[in-house]
C-alpha cells in the first residue's frame, strides 16, 4: 500500500466520478416511453463508482509495483529472470503430457458428457477450426481481413443448396464447399491486393455484409431470412444413425477435422510460402524486393484461409440442419477475430486455446453468459493494450543443420 | 572512353593468358544501361534525363548532394516507381537486353537485381536466418501442396535453403546468432544481414543504398572487405554513399549527381578534381582528403 | 414530379444525418490516422441518451422546447464525454503501434459500446417521442417535406457553417489542422497535442449524437444496433468525399444521401445497405483519395 500516493487516491477517486457520471443516464434510468414510467436504479452508480476507481487503484498500484520492482533489478536487489509461464510450457516434459491428456480427454468425452455438452464441444472445435483459418490470413500473413464469415456462409450455403436441389451427401460437398471457399477466397482477394491495411479491413468488412445481405434478399436463390432447412447430417455408409449418435459422429469428424487442420497449418507456417507470408505482415515493400510476388502471395493467404472457413461452413450446415443469414453477421466474423487477436497472431496453439476459452468459457460460466459480446469487446481492445502479441506468442522455429 | 577500353582489350588479348583476358572482357560488358531516365512526381521532376552505363564485375559508386535524387533513381531501377520516361536496360551474362520499366519489383529482383534499403528495412520479428531466407524465396519452387505433403525435393530444397542462408551468414559474420530476433542485432549487424539478405537472391547487380551510414571506422573497413569479395564473386555493385573515403577507394567509376541530373563521371581521380562537383558539394570539400 | 422532388428532400434529409456523423469520421481521421470503429455508437448512444433525458423531462411536465434544448445538450454533452473515455482508454495507449492494432481496438470497443446500452438499457425497438413540433407552414408541403426534415436540413446547415468557421478561424481550429497535418511539429511548437485529439474526440461525438437524437425523432423509433450501419454508412460518406477533409466529408454525404434516395426510390428498396456497402468497396479500390482527396505517395 506504501505504494500509492495520495495523487493517485485523488486521481482513482476522479476516475470513479467520472464514471459515475459517464453512465449515469444509460445505466441509472431506464425509461418506458409508452408507459411514461421511470426506473431509478441509483444502485447501479455505486457500482460503477466502486469498480471504476478500484480498477484505477489497481492499475496504478501494478504499475507502481512493476516500477519498483525495475527499480529493485536495476539495484541488483532482485533476480532480472522471472520464470515465464509460456517457456515453461513448451518443454517438452511439460507439453508432452498436456498434449496427451487433453487428447484423450477430447476422445472420451462423449462417454462422459451428456449430449448437449457434446454439442457445445463441437461448436467449440468448429471456431478453433475457423480461428486457425482466419490466422492465416490475420496473423501470418497480417492482412486484417474483417468479412471471413462470407467464407464460412459460402460453404453452409454449397451444402445446404446442394442439399436441397441435387441431394447431394455431406462428404460429396465437403469438397466442394472447400474449393468454393478458395475461390471466394480468390474474388475477394484480388480487389484488395493494392489496398493498405486499414482501408482493406473496411473493404473486407463491406464483402461480407454484401454477401450477408445478397443471401438475405435474393430469396429466389438462398430462401432469404427463412432460411433452409433439414440439411443432412454426415452418412456413415448408409447406417441410419439415431439423434444422439449423428452427434457423437460429428463430434469425432470434428476433432478429425481440426487435427487435419492444425497439421496443414503447422506444415504451411513452416515452409517457403510461410515465410513468404510472415514476410509480407512485416514489411511488403521489402518482401517485394526481395523478390516475392506481392500479389501470389496474398492470394494465396486468401485463398487458403477461405477454405478452411468454407469447409467449417459444411459442417455448421450439417451440424445445425439449419441455416439462415442471420447466422452470418458482422458479429461472427468479430469473434472469430477476437480468437485470433487473444491467441496470438501466428500462433496455432494460442489460437486453439483461445477459440475453447471464449466458446465454452461462456457456456460453462451461465453467469457470464449475457456479458459474453461484452468481454469479447473488451478483450480485443484490452489484450490491445496490454499484450497485442496474444496469450501465446509465436515462437520462431530454429533451424539445424548437419555439417 | 569505349574506344579506350575496347583498345585496351585487344592489347590485353595479344599479351595476357586466357582467363585474365575472359575476365577483363567480361568486365567490360555493360550490364546496366539506363538512357534518359525521367521521373516526375506531379509537378516535381526528380529525375531529369539520368544516363548511367554500370559494366560487370564492377564496383560504381553514385554519389550527390542531398536530394539529388539517388535514391528516386534505386526506387525506380527496382520497381517502387514506375519511370515516367527513360529507359532501364539489364543484359546479365550474354543474355538480351531486357528491359525493367514497368516490372514489378519482384520480378526485377528474378532478373538478378538486389538492393538494399537507406532505412533499414529488414523483417523485424523474424530471426536472422529466416531474414536470409526469404532472399531464397525467389530461387525455389516449393509449392502449396509440397508444403503440405513434404516431398522428398521440397525436404531437399529446404535443406539447401538453410544451408545456403546459413553459409551467406558465416561470410558476414552472424552466423552464431542465426535464431536471434532482427530487431534485436545492433546497427552494423543489421546494415551487413541487410546485405546478405539481398544476396540471397543471387544477384548479378546489387544495390547498396548507403551501406555505411553510422558505422565507425572499424565497421566501414570490414564492410570494404565485404562489397570487394562480393565483387570477386562476379557481381557488380551499385552504391550510394556520403562516406567519400570509402568511395574513393572502392570504386572502378564514379557517377555524381545533382538535381536529378548527372553532372560528372569518371574516375575517382577525375571525378575529385571534377570542378562541377567540387561547386555541387561546395561546404564539404574538406570531406574528400 | 412531386414524387421527384419528395425523394429529393429525403435525400438532402439522408445526407445531413451522415454528414453530422461523417464529420467526426474525417476530423479523427485526419489527426490520428484511425477509422474510429466505435464513431457509429456514439450516433446511437446519442439516441439513447435523447430518449431517456426528453422522457424524464416530459414526465416532469417541462414545456417542448425546453425539453428539445435540454435534450440536445445532453445528448451532445454525454456522447462528448463517451468520446473523450473512449480516446482515453482504447485508442491514447496505442498512439505509437502499428495502424491495424488501434483499429482492433476499435472494433473491440463498438462491440463493447454495442452490448453495454443493450444491458443498460434493452435490446428492442424503443419508440421515440416526437420532440420536433409540427409547423403550421409546412402543412401544404406535407407530402414532400415534415418538420422534422427542415429541423435535420436546419441544424445540420448551422452546425456545419459553425465548424467550419471553427476549425477556419479560431485558435483552437488552428491548432487542431495543425495537428493533422505534423503533429511532432505541431508538440513542438508548444500545441497541446493530447487535448487537441480529446477535443476533436469530443466535437465529433456530439455532432454524432446530435445526428442520432435528429433521426430518431425523424423516424420515432430507436434501437441499440443503428450505430453499425449508420457508421459504416456515414464512414463511406466521407471516405467518397475524401477522408481527412471536413468539406469532402459533407459533400461526400450528401452524394450518399441523394443517390440513395433515388436509387432505393426509383430502383428498389431491399438492397439499400448493399448499395451503399458496394459504393464504399469500389471506392476504396478505384479511388481511395475520394473525390476531393489526393493521392499520396509513400516514401521509402
Amino acid at each position: 500500500m506504501a505504494l500509492l500516493t495520495r495523487t493517485d487516491l485523488r486521481q482513482a477517486l476522479v476516475t470513479g466520478l467520472w464514471f459515475m457520471f459517464l453512465t449515469f443516464p444509460l445505466l441509472v434510468i431506464k425509461v418506458d416511453p409508452v408507459e411514461r414510467t421511470v426506473l431509478w436504479r441509483w444502485v447501479n452508480l455505486l457500482w460503477v463508482g466502486g469498480a471504476s476507481c478500484g480498477a484505477a487503484l489497481a492499475v496504478r498500484l501494478w504499475l507502481a509495483w512493476r516500477a519498483a520492482r525495475q527499480e529493485r533489478i536495476r539495484l541488483g536487489l532482485a533476480p532480472a529472470a522471472t520464470i515465464d509461464p509460456f517457456r515453461l510450457l513448451r518443454q517438452r516434459r511439460v507439453a508432452l503430457p498436456l498434449l496427451v491428456g487433453g487428447a484423450l480427454f477430447l476422445l472420451v468425452f462423449p462417454a462422459l458428457f451428456s449430449t448437449y455438452q457434446i454439442n457445445i464441444m463441437t461448436t467449440a472445435l468448429m471456431y478453433v477450426v475457423l480461428g486457425l483459418g482466419l490466422n492465416i490470413v490475420v496473423g501470418v500473413a497480417g492482412l486484417l481481413d474483417l468479412g471471413y464469415v462470407a467464407f464460412y456462409a459460402v460453404g453452409a450455403y454449397s451444402y445446404g443448396l446442394l442439399h436441397l436441389h441435387f441431394g447431394l451427401g455431406f462428404w460429396t460437398v465437403l469438397p466442394i464447399g472447400g474449393l468454393l471457399g478458395a475461390l471466394f477466397g480468390i474474388l475477394l482477394g484480388f480487389p484488395v491486393l493494392r489496398l493498405r491495411g486499414d482501408y482493406l479491413a473496411i473493404v473486407t468488412l463491406g464483402f461480407g455484409e454484401i454477401i450477408r445481405l445478397i443471401l438475405e434478399n435474393w430469396s429466389e436463390f438462398s430462401r432469404g431470412p427463412s432460411g433452409i432447412a433439414n440439411i443432412a447430417r454426415p452418412g456413415l455408409f448408409g447406417i441410419e444413425l439415431s439423434l444422439e449418435a449423428a452427434i457423437v459422429y460429428l463430434y469425432y469428424l470434428m476433432i478429425g477435422m481440426v487435427l487435419g487442420t492444425v497439421f496443414v497449418v503447422n506444415r504451411l507456417q513452416n515452409s517457403r510460402i510461410g515465410r513468404a507470408w510472415y514476410a509480407l505482415r512485416e514489411d511488403e515493400i521489402a518482401c517485394q524486393a526481395m523478390g516475392i510476388d506481392k500479389t501470389r502471395t496474398k492470394l494465396t493467404a486468401f485463398a487458403l484461409g477461405a477454405t478452411w472457413a468454407g469447409m467449417a461452413g459444411v459442417f455448421f450446415a450439417a451440424k445445425t440442419t439449419f441455416i439462415n443469414p442471420a447466422s452470418f453477421t458482422f458479429l461472427e466474423s468479430a469473434i472469430i477475430l477476437c480468437i485470433v487477436v487473444l491467441g496470438g497472431m501466428g500462433s496455432i496453439i494460442g489460437v486453439v486455446v483461445a477459440a475453447l476459452i471464449l466458446i465454452l468459457l461462456p457456456e460453462y460460466l451461465r453467469a457470464v453468459a449475457d456479458f459474453r459480446m461484452l468481454a469479447f469487446g473488451a478483450i480485443l481492445v484490452v489484450m490491445m493494450i496490454v499484450r497485442p502479441q496474444g496469450i501465446v506468442p509465436t515462437v520462431h522455429r530454429t533451424y539445424a543443420l548437419n555439417r | 572512353m569505349k574506344g579506350l577500353l575496347s583498345g585496351m582489350a585487344s592489347l590485353a588479348e595479344s599479351t595476357l593468358p586466357d582467363e585474365s583476358v575472359a575476365l577483363l572482357t567480361q568486365r567490360m560488358e555493360p550490364l546496366l544501361i539506363v538512357n534518359g531516365l525521367v521521373m516526375d512526381f506531379g509537378g516535381i521532376r526528380a529525375l531529369d534525363h539520368l544516363d548511367l552505363c554500370i559494366h560487370q564485375g564492377e564496383i560504381v559508386a553514385l554519389i550527390g548532394p542531398n536530394g539529388a535524387g539517388k535514391t528516386t533513381f534505386f526506387n525506380c531501377l527496382t520497381g517502387l516507381y514506375a519511370p515516367t520516361g527513360g529507359e532501364l536496360l539489364f543484359t546479365p551474362d550474354g543474355k538480351p537486353p531486357r528491359r525493367l520499366n514497368g516490372l514489378k519489383p519482384n520480378r526485377i529482383t528474378e532478373q538478378g537485381l538486389a538492393r538494399t534499403f537507406q532505412n533499414i528495412r529488414l523483417f523485424p520479428n523474424m530471426t536472422v536466418l529466416e531474414n536470409v531466407m526469404i532472399g531464397r524465396h525467389c530461387r525455389t519452387q516449393a509449392t502449396v501442396l509440397g508444403a503440405i505433403f513434404r516431398p522428398p525435393a521440397t525436404v531437399r530444397e529446404e535443406k539447401a535453403t538453410v544451408g545456403t542462408s546459413l553459409a551467406l551468414l558465416e561470410r558476414i559474420g552472424l552466423a552464431d546468432q542465426a535464431d536471434e530476433l532482427a530487431k534485436n542485432l545492433p546497427y552494423g549487424a543489421q546494415r551487413r544481414l541487410e546485405i546478405a539478405r539481398a544476396l540471397a537472391t543471387e544477384p548479378r547487380l546489387l544495390l547498396l543504398d548507403e551501406p555505411a551510414a553510422g558505422m565507425n571506422p572499424q565497421e566501414t573497413l570490414e564492410l570494404e572487405t565485404l562489397i570487394t569479395s562480393i565483387r570477386d564473386d562476379g557481381l557488380a555493385i551499385l552504391l550510394i554513399e556520403h562516406d567519400m573515403k570509402l568511395v574513393m577507394r572502392l570504386s572502378d567509376h564514379i557517377f555524381v549527381m545533382d538535381y536529378g541530373r548527372k553532372i560528372a563521371e569518371g574516375t575517382p581521380e577525375e571525378v575529385r578534381h571534377n570542378p562541377a562537383v567540387i561547386k555541387a558539394y561546395l561546404g564539404e570539400e574538406a570531406g574528400y582528403a | 414530379m412531386e414524387y421527384f422532388i419528395e425523394l429529393l428532400f429525403s435525400g438532402l434529409t439522408r445526407g445531413s444525418i451522415y454528414a453530422l456523423i461523417a464529420l467526426g469520421y474525417t476530423m479523427v481521421y485526419g489527426i490520428i490516422g484511425l477509422i474510429n470503429f466505435a464513431h457509429g455508437e456514439m450516433y446511437m448512444i446519442g439516441a439513447f441518451t435523447a430518449l431517456i433525458v426528453s422522457t424524464v423531462l416530459s414526465i416532469y411536465g417541462l414545456p417542448l422546447p425546453a425539453i428539445l434544448i435540454l435534450t440536445a445538450l445532453a445528448a451532445a454533452v454525454w456522447a462528448g464525454a463517451y468520446g473523450f473515455t473512449v480516446e482515453r482508454l482504447a485508442y491514447r495507449p496505442l498512439r505509437n503501434s502499428p495502424r491495424l492494432t488501434p483499429l482492433i481496438s476499435a472494433i473491440g470497443m463498438s462491440i463493447f459500446l454495442q452490448n453495454y446500452v443493450l444491458l443498460a438499457q434493452t435490446a428492442d425497438f424503443q419508440p421515440f417521442p416526437a420532440l420536433i413540433p409540427e409547423f403550421a407552414f409546412l402543412e401544404p408541403y406535407a407530402a414532400i417535406i415534415g418538420a422534422t426534415d427542415l429541423a435535420i436540413l436546419i441544424v445540420s446547415a448551422l452546425v456545419m457553417i459553425a465548424l467550419t468557421l471553427g476549425i477556419k478561424c479560431t485558435r483552437i481550429g488552428k491548432a487542431m489542422r495543425a495537428t493533422a497535418q505534423d503533429r511532432k511539429m505541431a508538440l513542438l511548437v508548444g500545441i497541446n497535442v493530447d487535448r487537441i485529439i480529446s477535443l476533436t474526440f469530443v466535437v465529433g461525438s456530439a455532432l454524432a449524437a446530435i445526428g442520432g437524437l435528429l433521426i430518431a425523432s425523424h423516424i420515432g423509433q430507436t434501437n441499440v444496433f443503428i450505430g453499425f450501419i449508420a457508421g459504416i454508412k456515414a464512414f463511406t460518406a466521407a471516405v467518397l468525399g475524401g477522408i481527412g477533409s471536413i468539406p469532402g466529408a459533407v459533400l461526400g454525404s450528401f452524394v450518399l444521401g441523394l443517390t440513395e434516395a433515388f436509387a432505393t426510390g426509383y430502383v428498389s428498396s431491399d438492397y439499400e445497405d448493399v448499395f451503399a456497402f458496394s459504393l464504399l468497396v469500389l471506392i476504396l479500390i478505384f479511388r481511395p483519395a475520394g473525390l476531393l482527396g489526393k493521392a499520396t505517395v509513400e516514401k521509402v
